[in-house]
């Protein structure tokens, strides 16, 4: 795959676009770094106040761990769905936004999206670090989990770099692409188990009964690639136990397949980028 | 030696006009396709070798597809049909400073840039002080590269892309940049890539510059190669070609027009002497300009440009616009134009001189880079920019209670202020 032996070959440049991502983002910014953690954290007071407090919705307490804290619930899923986003939009901008490059010098053009990935992984690596802090001093040892965790991270940013690759191939050819995700993650948001327990799905879809032939309602639901990464995390950090291994599987095989399809999507338009841009 | 350091095979290169781009994605569906365009060949089946060691130039009229190979060349277009084959490694200045992000300081562009190129991190390592010191920025090497000045900017991107150490550099046009002491300095670099053994291929309306740099030329013309080999006697036939419209002078000025009027020299007068050495501001210059009409020509039209080498259009001036109309010309002749005071702060500069019809929009000869010169500055004159405005400073002036308004309605000293 051409992919890879673009990353290999150009390893230098990547380092270099990783860091002017990480270090233009908050040029001239009097807190830096700490303005990463701003958004997140702002993201889960709100969510806290209205799904918690006014709308009390109450997932229970994780089993083992027996925390019961809303907001740390909220952010074991919040936090990796934000990153899928970052590098999906990141990834979009990225090719657009470097059209001066691309038009004046070769390089490989997938080092763009694939550095714009490296700089949300950054961002986020410090988000989860706070995250398990978090959970440590509410009480739960959720470190014999954190090499999983890790391993988890890794999957989700192969599959996040995957469908980063499609779409921003996808928009640089139709600009309407970044209107559309924006929609589409907002949709894709709320189909996901990140505000509401996923126990709430099973409860309404064992009341429609099934739909079609044996399918239920949930069997669909579960189809959404981000529903398995959810699980995942909250099950290593927040539960603090090993994940089913139909879900990891589910996970890995979704990244795999974003993956492929992704660097092939890539390889065969990328060429022509000089001009559509 | 013997094995050619680019071979372009058959390559053509097919652009689309699109009369109405669909880049949403509604168009596309709305008419079942995703544009209506024109399609023309930038390349067209053309196939030559550029052989290693040596600068080999591409020449050809605007559009005639020179850039396009040049950039199919460094891989930022690919061909349609047709493959090139580039032995070694290929550094292009088709931009300079073009991957800079202005937020970061001058030493972390030059390690992105270089990257952006292909360099090593030992790589650039070794070659940042070079690099630093060949654009002469490097009191201001740790400011983000946003407060360099545009001549920096340029030459820092220049030094990057020259320290590559590319076996094949391809160029751009970009050989006018930075004042004259940095062309030099890249004129020298172009030589000593030369020694080492290393390709260059230049892209190049500038014959003069094609003339002295170039062993082998490639000629193009609509997107078809005319003819490739050795440069002095295809850059006399592309020359022949275009003689109705253009021709080069051997001090490198250059001129166009359909030629009934031409202009022969133009000369630099400062109070009736010739200018031989740097004029100060404030001096009288007579700028004369030799001419032979070959035919009686009705209402001529002469014009002046000044600019500054790195090109910046200062001051331009023509017998239409300034309304001296002039009846006729014929046969030999001088034209003089008198500026009382010259308005230039300390530079150089080049003078362009063309002859028009009334209408100045027919061309019988335009002489670029017809004259040269420069402005030296003296003690205590304005230092900055381009223009002397002679400003003058008062005395400062404290404010306060007490300050006396320097305008508004008659106040007396006693009615000011509080009491």
């Amino acid at each position: 795959m051409s992919l890879v032996a673009d990353i290999r070959t150009s390893r230098e440049l990547l380092v270099n676009l990783t860091r002017r991502e990480v270090k233009g983002k908050y040029k001239r910014t009097l807190l830096g770094q700490l303005w990463s953690l701003a958004n997140p954290l702002a993201q889960m007071l709100v969510y806290t106040l209205v799904f918690s407090v006014i709308i009390r919705i109450d997932p229970g307490p994780g089993v083992p761990s027996g925390l019961d804290i809303f907001a740390l619930w909220l952010m074991c899923a919040l936090l990796p769905w934000s990153f899928f986003t970052a590098v999906v939009t990141g990834g979009m901008s990225s090719l657009v936004g470097s059209e001066n490059l691309i038009k004046k010098v070769y390089f490989p053009r997938s080092a763009l999206v694939v550095a714009n990935t490296l700089a949300s992984s950054y961002t986020w690596s410090i988000e989860m670090v706070v995250l398990v802090i978090a959970i440590l001093l509410a009480g739960a040892n959720v470190l014999p989990f954190v090499p999983l965790v890790i391993v988890a991270m890794a999957v989700l940013l192969v599959f996040s770099l995957g469908v980063a690759l499609m779409m921003s191939i996808a928009n640089a050819y139709f600009r309407d692409t970044q209107h559309l995700m924006t929609i589409l993650f907002m949709v894709w948001f709320y189909l996901t188990p990140i505000l509401y327990p996923i126990s709430e799905v099973a409860r309404q879809s064992a009341k429609v009964g099934p739909v079609v032939g044996d399918i239920t309602v949930l069997d669909i639901y579960r189809l959404n690639p981000m529903e398995g990464f959810t699980e995942v995390f909250r099950n290593l950090l927040y539960d603090n136990r090993i994940p089913a291994v139909g879900t990891v599987l589910e996970c890995v095989l979704w990244a795999a397949v974003a993956l492929v399809a992704g660097s092939l999507v890539f390889d065969r338009h990328q060429r022509r980028l000089a001009e559509v841009l | 030696m013997s094995v050619p350091s680019i071979e372009v095979d058959r390559v053509s290169k097919r652009f689309r006009i699109y009369h109405e781009r669909n880049q949403t994605l509604k168009s596309a569906v709305m008419r079942r396709r995703r544009a209506v365009f024109e399609e023309f060949w930038a390349l067209d089946d053309v196939s030559f070798e550029i052989p290693a060691g040596g600068t080999f130039g591409l020449i050809g009229d605007n559009g005639s597809g020179k850039s396009t190979l040049l950039k199919t060349i460094a891989k930022i277009l690919s061909p349609d049909r047709g493959s090139i084959r580039v032995n070694g490694r290929v550094a292009a200045l088709l931009e300079v400073g073009s991957g800079f992000h202005p937020e970061l300081s001058g030493r972390e562009n030059v390690r992105l840039n270089g990257a952006i190129l292909g360099m090593s991190r030992g790589e650039i390592d070794r070659k940042f002080d070079e690099i630093v010191d060949f654009a002469g920025v490097e009191q201001f090497i740790d400011q983000p590269v946003k407060n360099y000045s545009s001549g920096m900017y340029v030459r820092l991107g220049f030094a990057i892309a020259i320290n590559v150490d590319p076996e094949i550099l391809l160029v751009d046009e970009v050989l006018a940049v930075g004042d004259a002491a940095f062309q030099e300095k890249c004129a020298e670099k172009f030589l000593e890539f030369k020694r080492q053994g290393r390709t260059v291929v230049v892209v190049s309306h500038s014959l003069p510059s094609l003339q002295n740099m170039c062993d082998d030329v490639a000629w193009l013309s609509h997107g078809k190669l005319v003819e490739t080999g050795a440069a002095p006697a295809i850059l006399d036939r592309y020359q022949e070609s275009t003689r109705a419209d253009a021709h080069v002078a051997t001090d490198g000025s250059s001129h166009w027009g359909s030629g009934e009027a031409q202009i022969d020299s133009v000369e630099l007068l400062t109070r009736q002497e010739p200018v031989s050495h740097a004029l100060n501001t404030g001096d009288q210059l007579t700028v004369r300009v030799h001419y032979t009409a070959r035919e009686r020509i009705e209402r001529p039209v002469f014009g002046l440009a000044i600019e500054t080498h790195d090109g910046v259009h200062v001051w331009a001036n023509n017998t239409r616009d300034t309304n001296r109309p002039l009846d006729h010309i014929e046969g030999p002749g001088t034209m003089d134009c008198v500026v009382p005071s010259l308005a230039l702060q300390a530079g150089s500069f080049r003078v362009d001189a063309a002859i028009t019809d009334s209408s100045t929009t027919h061309v019988f000869d335009y002489m670029r880079a017809a004259a040269e010169f420069s402005v030296a500055r003296r003690p205590h004159e304005e230092m900055g920019g381009l223009v002397a405005l002679r400003g003058t400073w008062g005395e400062p002036v404290a404010a306060g209670y007490d300050a006396v308004p320097i305008t508004g309605p008659a106040a007396t000293e006693g009615e000011l202020g509080p009491s």
